[in-house]
């Protein structure tokens, strides 16, 4: 019955692998990207306020896959910008984690600023009060205790990351749901092919949101 | 914290130096930045009027394959979301069931589709109709893709579903069952209706997500929609690869901001309005993105009552 499963011609355990990496680089960039994004949004130069609302408010509205599609065809293919990589499959794979970020950072911002919001006044209040400047009080008082409460929409946001790397196959990263098309289209089994990737999804999901979760309840801020 | 003017003094005249250096100092990194993309496709040709100029000077762009395909994207959308709504109702009304029997399997039907990438139930989708039916090829990738955005959304649309009616006082049950009615009929009598109210903001919000996912079937399953005609009109248009993703991710962003305000409009209305319990569903900005948790509702019910939740809202 699980004939079809040839791992030498199809590399499953590779593909999530790779789906995996994306999912950890893009994780990291754009919690960077994210972050500064959502300091220039509360920031009080009126200039950076405006470009952090522009962004997110552009790339939200953006399907994912126009922007995994422009970082190949329009960044690459047209513009000449490889990010480095010396061959296909690492330029592809670099790229898709740029898209990945650029994307993601917007609904990290979001998260970061709801997160901010239910910081207490009083807590920015004292911090000013001791003399502490924008960024001081940005990154002493009220970011800890922001990002402390935002874990478990972070959370939220890092299992749609897992699960929106599979745009990447549009611009043909080996990722799972590319190796699925394969599959699927080479095989008859088309029920236990579909089975075998959506428990490689659960599987990967499930203990993030599980995990986070319990992280969440531990760190939250007792008010 | 609303107004996040409490994490920084009212500037005084060196604060006020200093951001106007802030200021520029930004500036000039962002016009470097531009300058640099401006150049490298200027480099290329890609600022040419001559791969600009169809857009406003031909029609034919728009009413060949701009226009079509836009209309093929809302075609599928707007049959995703017609098609999602009663069964993610059923599948919501399902998870609140008193037997155990009906509410296990929504709930797993449920948790099972939002975990898996809507890619995947798509191709999914595709490689059983090739197998199963004879759909033309035609119209294979448009059922291939309402099929798996259906999938995906009834399952996010039974969570706002569950929110929705959860959302409703308690007494609204007791009373409906004081009057002698049964189960059912207090759903489609009293629960239903008044929920219906708190759910619409996240239903239109939900919009947006099913428009950006439209834009998947086209590269993976080559259905004739917008973000595709990029490579139509570049392949017709002398290679206008540029010019035709700003004109096509443009409409996209237009289409999807409209839909945006009126979910926000209809949210404030709803807030305001006197006749309904104010409550509203929202999905967390965090969830657009098309995510849920597992095992936890991502989908918060907001009341209006705690005047911090007001201020914090207009944030």
């Amino acid at each position: 019955m699980f004939d079809f499963l040839d791992l030498q011609r199809y590399d499953l355990f590779g593909a999530f692998w790779v789906t995996a990496q994306l999912a950890v680089f893009s994780a990291i960039g754009s919690l960077v990207w994210g972050t500064i994004l959502a300091g220039m949004r509360v920031s009080p130069v009126p200039l950076m306020r405006v470009f952090g609302t522009a962004y997110v408010n552009i790339v939200r509205n953006t399907p994912l896959t126009v922007i995994i599609l422009f970082t190949s065809l329009g960044l690459f293919q047209t513009l000449g910008i490889a990010m480095g990589g010396e061959s296909f499959k690492e330029t592809n794979f670099r790229l898709a984690v740029l898209g990945l970020t650029a994307y993601t950072a917007a609904f990290v911002c979001e998260a970061l600023r709801s997160g901010i919001n239910t910081v207490p006044v009083g807590q920015a209040e004292a911090a000013r009060a001791l003399g502490l400047s924008f960024t001081q009080v940005l990154r002493l008082v009220v970011l800890p205790q922001a990002f402390r409460s935002v874990i478990a929409p972070l959370a939220n946001v890092l299992i749609a990351l897992t699960k929106n790397t599979t745009v990447a196959a549009a611009i043909g990263v080996a990722e799972a749901a590319l190796l699925m098309k394969r599959m699927i289209e080479n095989e008859a089994q088309v029920f236990l092919i579909g089975g075998i990737f959506a428990l490689g999804f659960i599987l990967l999901t499930l203990p993030t949101g599980l995990l986070l979760g319990w992280v969440s309840k531990r760190v939250a801020v007792k008010r | 914290m609303s107004n996040l003017s409490v994490l920084y003094d009212a500037p005084g005249p060196k604060a006020k130096a200093r951001n106007i250096l802030y200021t520029v100092l930004f500036l000039v990194v962002f016009v470097a930045v531009l300058w640099w993309a401006l150049a490298a496709m200027a480099d290329k040709g890609q600022l040419d009027a001559n791969k600009w100029s169809p857009f406003v000077t031909d029609s034919r762009v728009w009413t060949t394959f701009l226009l079509p395909a836009l209309g093929n994207t809302l075609k599928a959308a707007a049959l995703s979301i017609v098609i999602a709504l009663p069964l993610g109702a059923i599948l919501g009304i399902g998870r609140l069931s008193d037997h155990r029997w009906v509410r296990i399997p929504c709930g797993a039907v449920v948790e099972f589709f939002r975990a898996i990438p809507v890619l995947l139930l798509m191709l999914f989708a595709s490689a059983l109709y090739v197998q199963f039916t004879d759909i033309s090829s035609e119209l294979r990738p448009l059922y291939a893709v309402v099929t798996g955005l259906v999938l995906y959304n009834a399952s996010v649309i039974a969570e706002v579903v569950r929110s929705g009616i959860l959302s409703l006082p308690r007494g609204q049950t007791d009373a409906a069952q004081a009057i002698g009615m049964r189960k059912g009929q207090a759903m489609t009598h009293v629960l239903l209706p008044q929920s219906v109210t708190a759910m619409l903001p996240a239903l239109v919000s939900q919009l947006v997500v099913v428009v950006k996912d439209t834009a998947l079937g086209g590269v993976m399953l080559n259905f004739e929609e917008l973000l595709r005609s990029v490579r139509t009109i570049s392949a017709n248009y002398g290679a206008n690869t540029i010019a035709a993703f700003t004109v096509v991710a443009l409409i996209f962003i237009v289409l999807n901001f409209l839909l945006t305000s009126a979910a926000t409009w209809l949210e404030r209305r709803i807030r305001r309005g006197k006749r309904t319990t104010g409550a509203v569903v929202t999905i967390d900005p965090t969830d657009a993105m098309e995510a849920d948790q597992l095992g936890r509702p991502a989908i918060k019910t907001k009341q209006p009552s705690t005047p911090d939740e007001q201020g914090r809202l207009d944030g």
